[in-house]
């Protein structure tokens, strides 16, 4: 009797991983994996995601984590500091698994985008601009559960998989979103 | 399993305000500070600094310990930038908190510099810690 509880708990975690890799872009079929890579660096996800959202390294260019990573004391008016050590393990990081350096979608449409521009703000890549230029900002600034399109995880549901699909995009107190 | 976990929280219980291991750490950055000149160490005026306010050249408003992790160190704090939420701080609440050296000097230098405009004096650490320690 356990043994078959577990094997229908197997065959469910089964299914939502294979549904996971089967997220839908922005035209709605089916394209394997998610929008950036994942994160996979724990100091990473200490370090930097104690105060904000994990941002994939996937999400800009190499020359602008170097720049971001050259200035952390005063990164968008806040102290940001590491040790030595830390910094130097967490820009080889960043700047390995850089859009330029990744073959994933959405990391590949931000590389192309910026071109040989090194924006600092995610929200300052050309691409990400575009994808986001028509959300009001009832929806989005005045959203006091948004307030900022550099909070993405407050809409895009699934985003510290790395995906980023519409379909997964639920605005707090808006639901569902449709780019249309 | 229930009287495990009756034991358990027994045992939980039991324990002083601090767990076992941030006590250790502690006691070790104070001995450091000490050794800087700075001593004997007051919870209460770490308690004082927690919500004292500071204003200096990058604060657009007066900044306090407690902007961010709020008035009690046992709550969950929220980022005043972008608005995460910060696990709770005393280690009697949370005990993975102040049991590595490195995390406690890291933090001391951002957020010292983001709140006061500057560096903590050792004997300013050893205030706050001390007060961390015994909530």
């Amino acid at each position: 009797m356990k043994l078959k509880r577990i094997s229908i708990m197997a065959l469910a975690a089964c299914m939502l991983a294979s549904g996971a890799v089967m997220a839908d872009d922005d035209w709605g079929w089916s394209r394997r994996g998610p929008d950036v890579a994942p994160v996979k660096n724990d100091l990473y996800k200490s370090e930097c995601g104690s105060c904000h959202f994990a941002y994939q390294p996937g999400l800009l260019p190499a020359a602008s984590w170097k720049k971001l990573m050259g200035g952390l004391e005063d990164h968008f008016g806040e102290n940001a500091e590491l040790f030595e050590q830390s910094r130097k393990e967490l820009t080889d990081y960043l700047v390995a698994n850089a859009a330029d350096k990744s073959d994933f979608y959405r990391s590949r449409k931000i590389a192309r985008s910026a071109g040989n521009d090194a924006p600092l703000r995610i929200t300052d890549v050309p691409y990400i601009r575009y994808k986001h230029n028509e959300i009001p900002a009832r929806v989005l600034k005045n959203n006091s559960d948004v307030r900022s399109l550099s909070n993405c995880a407050a809409c895009h549901t699934r985003a510290e998989t790395g995906s980023f699909a519409e379909r997964e995009i639920r605005i707090p107190g808006v639901g569902y979103w449709e780019d249309d | 399993m229930k009287k495990l976990l009756t034991i358990i929280t027994l045992g939980l219980a039991s324990l002083a305000a601090i767990p076992a291991q941030a006590a250790g750490v502690v006691d070790e950055r104070l001995s450091a500070y000490k050794a800087e000149g700075a001593g004997p160490f007051d919870a209460e005026r770490g308690k004082a600094m927690w919500t004292k306010k500071y204003t200096h050249a990058k604060a657009d408003k007066a900044r306090s310990c407690s902007t961010c992790h709020t008035d009690d160190p046992r709550a969950i704090g929220k980022h005043a930038r972008t608005g995460k939420a910060i696990k709770p701080l005393a280690p009697s609440v949370n005990p993975k908190r102040l049991t590595e050296v490195r995390e406690i000097e890291k933090w001391f230098m951002r957020n010292c510099k983001w709140t006061v405009g500057r560096k903590c004096t050792p004997q300013e650490k050893g205030d706050i810690l001390s007060y961390l320690r015994n909530l």
